[in-house]
């Protein structure tokens, strides 16, 4: 009706002047800066290209060379002598690189060698599927620790809980698995139920007491890491759990009933894990981008104060929000009791907590990206270990890339800076608007 | 000193695409004036004034003082060059004195034998001497936290004068003052000028304008559109301003109230710290009628709002709406019961700034139909709403799914606005409704207002903006520390209402508006005759 074009103009995106005319100091008091953690969360969330994050796991690549490099002691003597025969330096340099990635990729993906045996009829076809195999069973339980983590980002919520999560999925699934009796595919319902359910449990916790107390998320879920690994310590020394004539910390077989079956033969890993994992996934999509109960766990992760002003209980956004990234965590575990270990131990749990946040940071808190990520980095961990084996390149060298990918992710401005690119522009989308309204 | 802008050009964004904040901005102060620099939000007097004092770079043009062109890499450059700026939002430390504040940046210590101790007793005497010269009252010693804002901008303005300021930039300096500390202040500016210093003042609002203005020079969209002297109409200003002609004021007709529908009794709400920020109110809204409670910002009227919606539980006292009690609900269910409300932040409880607009439109229906149900929304219905509320409400937006965040401030608060009104209510309240809006999103927000009484709505309206009080209420509630300390019929006098608003009791500020009534009332009187043949 009026030609307001005035409202959707320059000065809008100047950082430095907002005409907001907020009372000055003797109003209240301005919102402060926004604490650490959701400080990371917006970084993560916003500013990250495709291109970015392909360029970051490119650059860790780069720095993993160098150092696969240096941690030959044949390369270090060479540079001994570095400025007489400067080429010894580079060509066993280069040669260990080259074993190393190539190792690194026929574990992970596919060996070149197997396949020409296939071809010729002197290997197995299972062994040229192997290595995928191993990178989507090592996948599958980051990939639902990942959407746990991503799920609580998405509700404002730092859960570093997903250890004591799988823990008590773990336990809650293997418990199952190994201690009652039930026909096949009811056993395999229930135990993942109840692993499900132990994280779901776990997770909740941390979030009641948040949302009862205000105790911070990043604090509780650390401790209920403890108290889950010193339970599952103590459970694996108790006749409920403990394996007879075992003096380690060991637990029961879960029965074959309850195991996740495997989908391409007995000799391949590859078990229905992933398929849960995937389906997790759509139903992680589906909850934030389709239901009401999503759309409010994101109004309570942008702006809890709009959030209640508009009528939602922020406390109950934050305990149905660590209830189901717990449950999530909790497929993890089930993922390793049901899936690969059939057994309880005081490593079950597989450190997937921590690697959960790297992959949900990678796939920046989106359930397609969180997919992806948890892939990629099963695939280096898959990889790693023929890595290690073939050419002793230690595997904790994957632990390295995984974390130059996940920092050069959070510092976005120093991946543009080594590769000069252009930062986002000034005012992002206002630009875009005020274009569109400039007439 | 005589200040010379030249072809100002500043961009932000990609070369191509980019926005021109400033494009090609000549402007000229010369010293002992006091230049007014009027446009609406984002018109680039922020921008400009950036570029001047050092924040931003131009992309092209220079900035000229005294002949000589200067080039500022940073504040420091233009402070050392005698440039200095009140920020809206004072940069002022809570916690130190006066005086420490006005050292602060440039602490000078006694002689090295005294180990580098600061040198209090002088940063006191500069603040006495500049205090007593320009007539900024001030008290050295108090804590700044404890000032009011009013005392805390002069702080400010000593701060700048005793870095030895020859050009000074005041940015929206009357936004929080009342009528009668805008007269402090516009008495500060004419000393300063006869002094023979250069003051820009940047405004958006047109009476004080013409109160205090030598020269006035007109912005809009980043570009100089014009020039004029303190004599012109108010209407002619604003229609400079916007580009078009705009009707000042709002068009009503007398409330045709009804039955009280909102009763508030007794109601006290203690604040964070626990003291009583509302403390003891009662009032009546009828149907049909606009209350405004009118004061200054910090006096309770937070407070008030955020109990009457359920966000904050009232220590003791009623809410009836309707008969029906609302203290100790939740603000889901106060929401319900057909409460709408424009929370006076709309960034911090009005939007959800990464949402879309169309997700913004249903925060509080998201689980009602046709937008969704318990379990999921239809996005696809939310969308449709959202177009129509955009054409009905005029929300410039590149579409319904841009973020929020991408809007102007205006647009950003029709957009709340459009959400509360686009349910059926039985009270609406709204809190700084046009804060940081420009003229023409006002007047479609006070439209609207006006329309929702009409249909019979009581509005309880809070505004720290008399104008807004002014032309909105039929009746007026001033809150003074917590308390309402008057209920005034629509048209008292604006002098008393300031008065009030300071603290002075009803009478005594009838009869101190009446003897010594402050220059913008002047004008108010004055523009009556002018005013009458205008829309």
């Amino acid at each position: 009706m009026t030609d307001l074009a005035g409202t959707a103009e320059p000065g809008s995106v100047a950082p430095a002047g907002p005409h907001d005319a907020r009372a000055g100091g003797g109003g209240p008091p301005a919102p402060g800066r926004p604490p650490l953690a959701r400080a990371l969360v917006d970084a993560v969330l916003r500013g990250n290209s495709a291109v970015v994050t392909a360029l970051a796991i490119l650059l860790a690549l780069v720095v993993g060379a160098l150092l696969i490099a240096l941690s030959d002691t044949e390369v270090v003597t060479r540079l001994g002598y570095f400025f007489s025969a400067p080429g010894d330096t580079f060509s066993r340099s280069w040669f260990d690189i080259r074993t190393a990635y190539a190792a690194l990729f026929s574990g992970a993906i596919v060996n070149p060698s197997d396949v020409s045996a296939a071809v010729h009829g002197q290997g197995s076809v299972s062994a040229v599927f192997g290595p995928i195999s191993e990178t989507i069973v090592t996948a599958t339980p980051l990939i639902c620790g990942g959407l746990s983590v991503s799920l609580a980002f998405r509700a404002g919520l730092f859960n570093i809980g997903g250890e004591g999560q799988v823990i008590a999925g773990a336990l809650a699934a293997g418990y199952v698995g190994f201690a009652v009796s039930l026909p096949p595919v009811l056993h395999l319902v229930v135990a993942v139920a109840a692993g499900i359910a132990g994280g779901a449990l776990w997770g909740f916790l941390a979030g009641w007491l948040k949302a009862r107390t205000g105790a911070h998320e990043v604090i509780t879920t650390i401790m209920l890491n403890y108290v889950a690994g010193n339970l599952l310590l103590y459970l694996l020394g108790t006749a409920a759990f403990q394996r007879p004539g075992r003096p380690d910390p060991i637990s029961f077989v879960v029965h074959p009933n309850a195991r996740l079956p495997h989908l391409a033969g007995p000799s391949l890993r590859l078990h229905l894990g992933i398929v849960l994992a995937l389906a997790a996934a759509v139903f992680v999509w589906w909850l934030l981008s389709r239901s009401t109960l999503g759309f409010e766990l994101r109004a309570v992760g942008s702006n809890p104060d709009a959030a209640r002003t508009a009528g939602m209980s922020v406390g109950r956004g934050y305990a149905v929000a660590m209830l189901l990234a717990g449950g999530l965590a909790g497929l993890a575990g089930v993922d390793q009791a049901l899936g690969t270990a059939y057994t309880l131990t005081p490593g079950v749990s597989a450190n997937i907590g921590f690697d959960a946040i790297t992959v949900a940071l990678l796939g920046r808190a989106s359930p397609l990206g969180t997919v992806l990520a948890g892939l990629l980095f099963g695939a280096l961990r898959a990889g790693g270990v023929a890595m290690q084996a073939q050419t002793g390149v230690s595997i904790e060298m994957v632990t390295v890339l995984q974390s130059l990918i996940v920092i050069l992710i959070a510092a976005p401005p120093l991946v543009r800076a080594i590769f000069r690119l252009r930062g986002p522009r000034a005012g992002g989308e206002t630009v875009a608007v005020a274009r569109g309204w400039g007439g | 000193m005589r200040l010379e802008l030249r072809g100002i050009t500043k961009r932000f964004g990609d070369d191509a695409g980019g926005v021109v904040a400033n494009d090609h901005i000549d402007l000229v102060v010369e010293p002992g004036e006091i230049h007014a620099l009027l446009g609406e939000n984002g018109a680039g007097k922020s921008t400009l004034m950036n570029v001047l004092y050092g924040l931003y770079q131009p992309d092209s043009g220079e900035i000229v003082l005294d002949g000589t062109a200067r080039r500022f890499r940073g504040p420091g450059d233009a402070i050392a060059a005698g440039v200095g700026m009140v920020h809206q939002h004072f940069m002022l430390v809570p916690v130190l004195t006066v005086a420490e504040n006005v050292m602060l940046g440039r602490e000078r210590t006694r002689s090295p034998r005294a180990l580098g101790l600061l040198d209090r007793r002088r940063a006191r005497r500069d603040v006495v001497e500049l205090s007593d010269r320009y007539g900024l009252r001030v008290d050295p010693d108090a804590r700044v936290g404890d000032l009011p804002v009013g005392v805390q901008q002069r702080v400010e303005i000593i701060k700048a004068l005793a870095r030895d300021a020859d050009v000074l930039i005041l940015d929206e300096p009357t936004a929080v003052l009342t009528p009668q500390e805008i007269d402090e202040l516009t008495g500060v500016m004419r000393s300063l000028r006869d002094d023979g210093k250069s003051i820009v003042f940047i405004t958006h609002k047109l009476k004080e304008v013409r109160s205090v203005a030598d020269r006035i020079t007109v912005i809009r969209r980043g570009r100089v559109v014009g020039a004029a002297g303190p004599a012109t109409a108010e209407s002619e200003l604003a229609s400079m301003m916007v580009g078009r002609t705009v009707a000042l004021g709002v068009d009503r007709a007398p409330a045709t109230p009804g039955e009280p529908v909102l009763r508030v009794d007794g109601l006290v709400v203690l604040d964070e710290a626990g003291r009583r920020a509302v403390d003891g109110v009662s009032f009546q809204v009828r149907a049909g009628e606009i209350l405004a409670v009118a004061g200054v910002q910090g006096n309770g009227q937070t407070e008030l709002t955020e109990a009457l919606l359920g966000l904050r539980r009232p220590a003791s006292g009623s809410v009836r709406l309707d008969g029906r009690e609302l203290v100790g609900r939740s603000p889901r269910e106060v929401l319900r019961a057909g409460v709408g409300y424009v929370p006076e932040d709309r960034q911090r409880d009005g939007l959800i700034t990464d949402f879309t607009v169309a997700e913004n439109l249903v925060l509080d229906s998201r689980d009602t139909p046709p937008f969704g149900t318990a379990l999921t929304m239809n996005t696809a219905q939310v969308r449709r709403a959202a177009l129509a509320r955009v054409a009905e409400f005029d929300i410039r937006t590149s579409s319904v799914d841009a973020p929020a965040g991408t809007l102007s401030g205006g647009n950003q608060q029709k957009l709340v606005v459009a959400r509360e009104l686009s349910r059926s209510l039985r009270l609406l309240v709204a809190s700084q409704p046009t804060r940081g809006v420009d003229v023409g999103a006002m007047g479609f927000i006070h439209a609207r207002i006006v329309a929702e009484r009409d249909r019979g709505t009581p509005v309880v309206l809070v505004s720290s903006e008399l104008d807004e009080v002014l032309a909105l209420a039929d009746r007026i509630a001033v809150m003074y520390r917590g308390r309402v300390v008057g209920m005034l019929p629509a048209g008292a006098p604006r002098d008393t209402i300031g008065l009030m608003m300071a603290g002075v009791e009803q009478d005594a500020a009838y009869a101190r508006a009446e003897q010594s009534p402050t220059e913008l009332t002047q004008l108010d009187g004055a523009a009556v005759p002018a005013g009458e043949g205008e829309p």
